[in-house]
């Protein structure tokens, strides 16, 4: 089964279509890069995927199952999680919290335990704080627990967000432009924390970014858009060959 | 036949109370297209300008039309203080504490002229600087009270579209209203628009502080409270930020609040204001002439 | 249970205080005033950690908080009234019950109004304050009993410091436990960004009603309280007025903060009537000047409020 399908989405912002009727599909446990000029339509699939938009028309099935019109909050239930282009991090909360926040929304106890305290309560958070330092460890941000989330370095911050989204134990990650702003050393390191994602945690992902070096070493297939289509879809060697996409990122003169 | 003489009769009262409700929401909708702040204290301007009357025609003999230009002058004076002083320094701080200035400008000005060294916290009566006379159009009545209300308010409104859409300065203030950062690198000079915008504002909550006091000739510290807060829904409920929006919704709110008092009862003549209120933040917070926004 | 065992510091800190506190008023070091006063300084800190809740921690801006407080408050009066309540026991459920009534009534209005952005849902609240503040004035015409306008009186005087005292420590310690808890941390996650709070699977819009009824539980206890204390009301009482007072407490005491919430309350309360005291007859009608002009002062020195944890 095919962990997302994508069928026809189109968006329209006043007179302006943004998203003009794309489809692909993202197999079980593959990873799909997602490219294209500015304002092209990426981010804006992502939000209509998850919810944050409201689809005009097409189809969205996560495992065969139709999140069209599913709002954002129940995504991560089923086993979906985002990042966002402009970083949101619970910004005055600490990194340690960024991350357990996610785990006990996953797995938590109610209210009248937290009022009373009760064993139940004492379990899982001790299980959810146990897990949250293990993802700290594996996103190398050990130490730095109690920093507020944005005292981190910016390439720090990007991983944080990705570990917050993992807390969910997602089936799928969606990840929108990790890499934007980073200096080509950050980049490799993203790439290998992404690469160690996949190893670790079984997971499909779709992953928007500019920065070719990164997305074409980690998609198995990649997803060309333009003026909010897709104009073209195959493996990384053939999209950095394919004239269309060329022409889409340098413009015709460069044929 | 009597009936539509009677729904005829409260249309008038309805819209020379809306028009009043109109002056005042223009500077609310004003000042939050400019600043996006609720200035809590522009009611107490409106109370302002009745006491300033007030004590014009009290103490002196001046004839009606140097009273209104005395008084618009200066309530448009204390708008321009009260931005200087209060709202200047907080330009860039959480709205939040903006809103909270504003509130204590607002019970400042009420508590200190209600100091007996000042004023009065009791109510006053508005001497009337001329004779009421009614004219019997068979249907319905109108006073001359109206009448005037309604040219001057007319006047004010041409006035402002005048000012808003044919000159410079009309262009800056809706230009920063759109984009106040866009607007300074253009070369708008932001701090005189601001201030401009208050005065105007100021002036027009003065004129309706005057009308008000000429049609109901009781005053008191504390009246603009509720008159602000119905303004400020009219105002919301018209789009708030837009001027065109404030008057229709001025008119609305003073007709809604005159025919249920007319044809239900008085005692819910200010609950139905607030049902308007929860309808519109409920179906269009935007208000009537207000566009719809998408989430991020 | 667990529950008392946990809170062991605070219940103990408690008792400390409690017992000195008794002791001043035993040896008559302070008036009957006074008296009144720390009780009422109990009240306001109660309602004022409602606030708190809903907007210190989940970030949303209420200036109809005197509404609730005043629900509670009217409901305590009239049931104890018609009920002829002597009991401090019959008392207990009938102060329970108005904070239930204050909390469906803020559930009520949560439900469209907290879909709001701020500046409206500011608007929202100041209006419905007012309306109740309307509907306060005009309450003869429901029930004689009320007062409307002329205020509510004949309440039966059951609020002792021993009750006061426990209730609040109580619900302290309740408040307390939530805030330092899943739910606690998911209020601050929507209020530092509603959209991440979403990503991660927050039913954001039950949170914040969730956080929204509890505050006016709060401050419905609180006005049961003040009801059965001052037994007196008067619809000016709960007006706009009285929810800058709470406002300004819970921005003082710095958001999300209950400690700071506890202190805020204390001094202002103290700062109000000490005014009061001190002022002679003629000027202490300046409070009400001074106020505002305080409160403008302090917006200018400190534009991001005092004694926060952490930058807002």
């Amino acid at each position: 089964m095919n962990a997302l399908e994508v069928e026809g989405l189109e968006k329209s912002f006043g007179g302006v279509k943004a998203v003009d009727g794309i489809s692909f599909v993202v197999e079980e446990g593959k990873t799909v890069g997602i490219i294209g000029p500015n304002g092209a339509g990426k981010t804006t699939v992502f939000n209509l995927i998850t919810g944050f938009y409201r689809v005009d028309r097409g189809r969205i099935l996560f495992y065969g199952k139709n999140i069209t019109r599913t709002q954002p909050y129940k995504l991560p239930h089923l086993g979906i999680a985002r990042t966002f282009q402009n970083l949101r991090l619970f910004s005055n909360l600490s990194v340690f919290e960024n991350v357990l926040s996610a785990i006990l929304k996953k797995d938590g106890y109610n209210v009248v335990s937290s009022v009373f305290r009760t064993a139940d309560y004492f379990m899982k958070e001790g299980k959810a704080e146990k897990k949250a330092r293990e993802l700290i460890e594996f996103f190398q941000l050990s130490g730095k627990e109690n920093y507020p989330a944005n005292n981190l370095p910016y390439g720090e911050q990007r991983r944080l967000e990705i570990a917050r989204a993992l807390a969910l134990q997602p089936k799928i990650l969606l990840v929108d432009e990790p890499g934007a702003g980073m200096n080509p050393r950050e980049v490799q390191d993203l790439l290998q924390t992404l690469r160690e994602v996949k190893e670790r945690f079984s997971l499909s992902i779709v992953i928007i970014e500019h920065q070719m070096g990164l997305v074409m070493n980690i998609s198995d297939k990649v997803v060309v858009m333009d003026f909010g289509e897709k104009i073209m879809e195959g493996t990384p060697g053939e999209v950095k060959k394919d004239k269309r996409v060329i022409e889409a990122y340098l413009g015709e003169e460069f044929i | 036949m009597e009936l539509l003489g009677y729904i005829f009769q409260q249309c008038i009262n309805g819209l020379q109370l809306g028009a009043v409700y109109a002056l005042i929401a223009l500077g609310y909708t004003m000042v939050y297209g400019v600043l996006r702040l609720i200035n809590f204290a522009h009611g107490d301007i409106f109370m302002l300008g009745a006491f300033i009357a007030y004590y014009l025609l009290s103490r002196f003999t001046l004839p009606i039309y140097v009273v209104f230009v005395l008084t618009m002058i200066c309530t448009a004076l204390a708008g321009y203080i009260i931005e200087k002083v209060a709202y200047k320094p907080l330009r860039n701080a959480p709205k939040i504490s903006l809103l909270i200035t504003a509130v204590g400008v607002s019970l400042f000005l009420e508590y200190f002229l209600s100091l007996k060294a000042i004023f009065t916290p009791n109510y006053i009566a508005f001497p009337r600087p001329f004779e009421v006379e009614a004219f019997d159009l068979s249907l319905f009545t109108i006073t001359n009270v109206q009448l005037i209300i309604f040219s001057i308010t007319g006047v004010s409104l041409g006035l402002l579209y005048l000012l808003v859409y044919k000159t410079k300065q009309g262009t800056a203030m809706r230009a920063v209203s759109y984009d106040k950062e866009i607007a300074s690198l253009m070369g708008i000079n932001i701090d005189a628009t601001v201030s401009l915008t208050f005065i105007v504002g100021a002036s027009l909550a003065g004129v309706g502080g005057i009308l008000y006091g000429i049609a109901y000739p009781q005053i008191n510290v504390f009246m603009g409270v509720m008159p602000g807060i119905k303004s400020f829904i009219a105002a919301v409920l018209g789009g708030i930020g837009i001027i065109h929006g404030a008057v229709l919704g001025g008119f609305i709110i003073g007709l809604s609040e005159v025919f249920v008092s007319a044809f239900l009862s008085s005692t819910f003549r200010d609950g139905v204001i607030f049902v308007i209120l929860f309808l519109v933040l409920l179906l269009k917070p935007t208000g009537i002439f207000g566009k719809r926004i998408d989430k991020v | 249970m667990n529950f008392f065992w946990e809170a062991r510091k605070v219940i103990l800190l408690s008792v400390l205080i409690y017992l000195s506190v008794k002791a001043i008023f035993f040896f008559g070091y302070v008036s009957q005033y006074i008296e009144q006063i720390t009780l009422y300084a109990l009240i306001v800190i109660l309602a004022s950690l409602g606030l708190n809740v809903i907007y210190g921690y989940t970030g949303q801006f209420s200036l109809g908080h005197a509404a609730f407080y005043g629900i509670g408050a009217y409901v305590s009066a009239y049931l104890t009234k018609i009920f002829s309540i002597e009991n401090i026991f019959a008392y207990i459920p009938i102060l329970f019950i108005s904070g239930a009534a204050a909390g469906l009534i803020g559930y009520l209005i949560g439900i469209p109004i907290l879909r709001l952005r701020d500046d409206f849902l500011a608007i929202a609240t100041l209006g419905f304050g007012t309306l109740v503040r309307v509907l306060l004035d005009n309450s003869d015409k429901f029930s004689e009993v009320f007062g409307g306008s002329r205020g509510f009186v004949g309440i039966p005087r059951l609020t002792t410091f021993e009750l006061a005292f426990i209730i609040v420590i109580f619900l302290i310690l309740i408040t307390h436990n939530l805030i330092y808890s899943r739910y606690g941390l998911f209020w601050r996650c929507i209020k530092n960004d509603e959209l991440a709070s979403a990503s991660i699977g927050i039913n954001t819009f039950s949170m914040k009603l969730m956080a929204f009824t509890y505050g006016c539980f709060l401050a419905g206890i609180g006005g049961a309280l003040y009801a059965n204390l001052y037994t007196f009301l008067h619809p000016s009482n709960f007006d706009i007025l009285k929810s800058i007072d709470f406002l300004i407490i819970v921005i003082v005491g710095g958001m999300g903060s209950i400690a700071g919430t506890i202190y805020a309350g204390l001094i202002w309360v103290g700062f109000i009537e000490g005014l009061r005291i001190v002022l002679p007859a003629e000027v202490v009608d300046l409070r009400w000047v001074f106020i505002p002009l305080l409160l403008i002062a302090l917006m200018m020195w400190k534009p991001y409020g005092l004694m926060t944890k952490g930058r807002n």
